[in-house]
């Protein structure tokens, strides 16, 4: 992967000044190719991650993850059925797998009746869908490689040889 | 011996909190886990006794194996390798073996503290060769002046170097190797950051024609796997000085932890990865660091390895220690003086871009509003 992806994938806030200096190379031109990767669609969009335990005033959302089974449609297979699906703005993910099920949804909702709602009502129903199993999310630990926990402090001694 | 001039500036580092360190000689990352985990787990399975002397014999071999692979430099793993506390015990091992009384040592400076401290302690006699005048290089010039002049017993070399960062090329080190073989020089080699060199290949002294029977090899795990507390080095060298080395340790040391010998091993079968990222991240800082360095009026080279840049302070009028602790009190930024690393280096900083983005953009711009007072 090219090392300005690399660099942003990290820390999106990094400024095309910062990345020329990084990397030896000119502003503009980091600034171009930035431009270029964002039409290409490459560089899809930026935002904070943020733990919302932590934050004081997130409205508590819950998460399910929602396996899914579905039956292919002739010509399109799967993706015909899954847009239907993840088109629903409560799929905040949605994924085909290998392996017992088709389909793995992530599906947000402001309690747990909302989202048993939205799998009794809008999912469940659907022509094609053959079943589902809805697990709720309790604690999460990790996501997307990053701890969510408090940073800890650096434990080195300030100065050494 | 002299206590540590420095030490005081230290103490007063030590004594603030919230400061933003450029001053740390580690890195910033901690060890990756999968190295943690092996050395877990080996207390579960109840590793908990000493090793043979010389060190677990898996790990000598996995280091002979790896140094073969990756520079195909050979060490029989019986006889020509021992595993040290750090690449630190490994100096004092090898200076106390080969010093004669007297015996003189050729160092070229700045360097590592501990050079001419070991040096004097194992009875020998530092002869320190002031590389500033030729951007911080020995050259094959000035060790020959040094060579005639001193008739060294041996020459201590560290490359990429701690505190300036360079690193010398092949063709740099064959002009050298010229020099020490034909005075009849031991080299002690260490080159503890060699896995954090960026512009070129690191090239192994004794991987030199003809120098690998006049060298002792010393690395280890610190800097590269980020090991620095485990404390696990290696010495490589002719089997007549391993064979002396290993008997003062046997008498001192006994053997390293088997513990962090055991999560060495691990290193080496999964650890390429995280040294490649950590490399590559490394290699970003630096040149944050040098640019920003040199806007500020700070002149620095640029250097090909370690992580440590030896920025001059001649351009801005300033000395190290009264830059440096006006640094401190002022902005809460360390950075160490250089004359930390001899008293000629009075022009000079050590900065140590081992530390995060966030930090390092934050330090540049307290440096500035330092500068501008």
């Amino acid at each position: 992967m090219d090392e300005i992806l690399e660099i942003l994938e990290k820390n999106g806030c990094a400024s095309a000044e910062d990345i020329a200096k990084m990397l030896k190379k000119k502003p503009q031109a980091i600034k171009q190719a930035i431009k270029k990767y964002e039409k290409e669609g490459v560089i899809l969009g930026y935002k904070a991650l943020i733990n919302k335990e932590l934050a004081k005033d997130a409205d508590s959302r819950v998460r399910a993850l929602i396996e899914v089974n579905i039956t292919p449609q002739k010509d399109v297979g799967f993706d015909k059925i899954a847009e239907r699906i993840y088109s629903f703005p409560e799929v905040s993910s949605c994924y085909l797998i290998s392996g017992t099920y088709d389909l793995l949804l992530i599906v947000e909702g402001s309690n747990l009746h909302t989202v048993a709602r939205f799998v009794a009502e809008k999912l469940a129903p659907l022509e094609n869908v053959r079943g589902t199993s809805t697990h709720f999310l309790l604690k999460k630990y990790k996501e997307d490689g990053i701890l969510l926990k408090h940073r800890e402090e650096n434990k080195r001694i300030p100065i050494s040889y | 011996m002299q206590p540590s001039g420095i030490r005081a500036f230290f103490d007063l580092v030590l004594g603030m909190k919230d400061v933003i360190s450029l001053g740390v000689g580690e890195p910033d990352f901690v060890t990756p886990w999968q190295i943690r985990e092996a050395g877990i787990y080996s207390l579960e399975q109840g590793f908990t006794s000493y090793t043979s002397n010389k060190g677990l014999y898996k790990l000598r071999l996995s280091i002979s194996r790896y140094l073969k692979n990756r520079y195909g430099l050979e060490y029989c793993p019986d006889e020509e390798i021992l595993i040290t506390v750090g690449v630190s015990e490994g100096f004092d091992l090898v200076l106390r073996s080969l010093l004669n009384p007297h015996d003189k040592v050729l160092i070229p400076t700045p360097c590592y503290v501990s050079y001419p401290a070991l040096t004097g302690l194992a009875g020998g006699i530092p002869v320190c060769i002031d590389t500033k005048h030729d951007g911080f290089k020995l050259t094959p010039a000035r060790l020959e002046e040094a060579a005639v002049k001193n008739k060294p017993k041996a020459i201590i070399l560290n490359y990429p170097t701690n505190p300036t960062g360079i690193s010398y090329s092949k063709k740099e080190l064959e002009g050298l190797k010229k020099i020490i073989l034909k005075h009849k020089m031991i080299c002690i080699s260490d080159e503890i950051y060699a896995d954090l060199t960026y512009d070129f290949e690191h090239t192994p002294f004794p991987t030199l024609s003809g120098a690998k029977e006049k060298t002792i090899y010393l690395s280890g795990f610190s800097k590269s796997y980020a090991m620095t507390g485990w404390r696990v080095g290696f010495a490589c060298g002719p089997k007549e000085v391993i064979a002396a080395m290993t008997k003062i340790h046997q008498y001192t040391i006994m053997c390293v932890s088997i513990t962090s010998q055991m999560a060495a091993c691990e290193a080496l079968v999964s650890g390429k990865k995280s040294v490649e990222e950590m490399k590559r991240e490394y290699r970003r800082r630096k040149e944050l660091v040098v640019a920003g360095l040199n806007d500020l009026g700070l002149s620095c080279h640029n250097p090909q390895g370690a992580f440590y840049v030896f920025p001059c302070l001649k351009g801005i009028g300033r000395k190290s220690m009264e830059f440096a602790q006006g640094l401190l009190k002022d902005q809460n930024v360390a950075v160490v003086p250089g004359t930390a690393f001899g008293e000629s280096y009075e022009d000079y900083l050590r900065i140590s871009y081992a530390s995060s983005f966030e930090n390092l953009k934050e330090a540049l711009a307290r440096i500035e509003k330092f500068l501008n007072k």
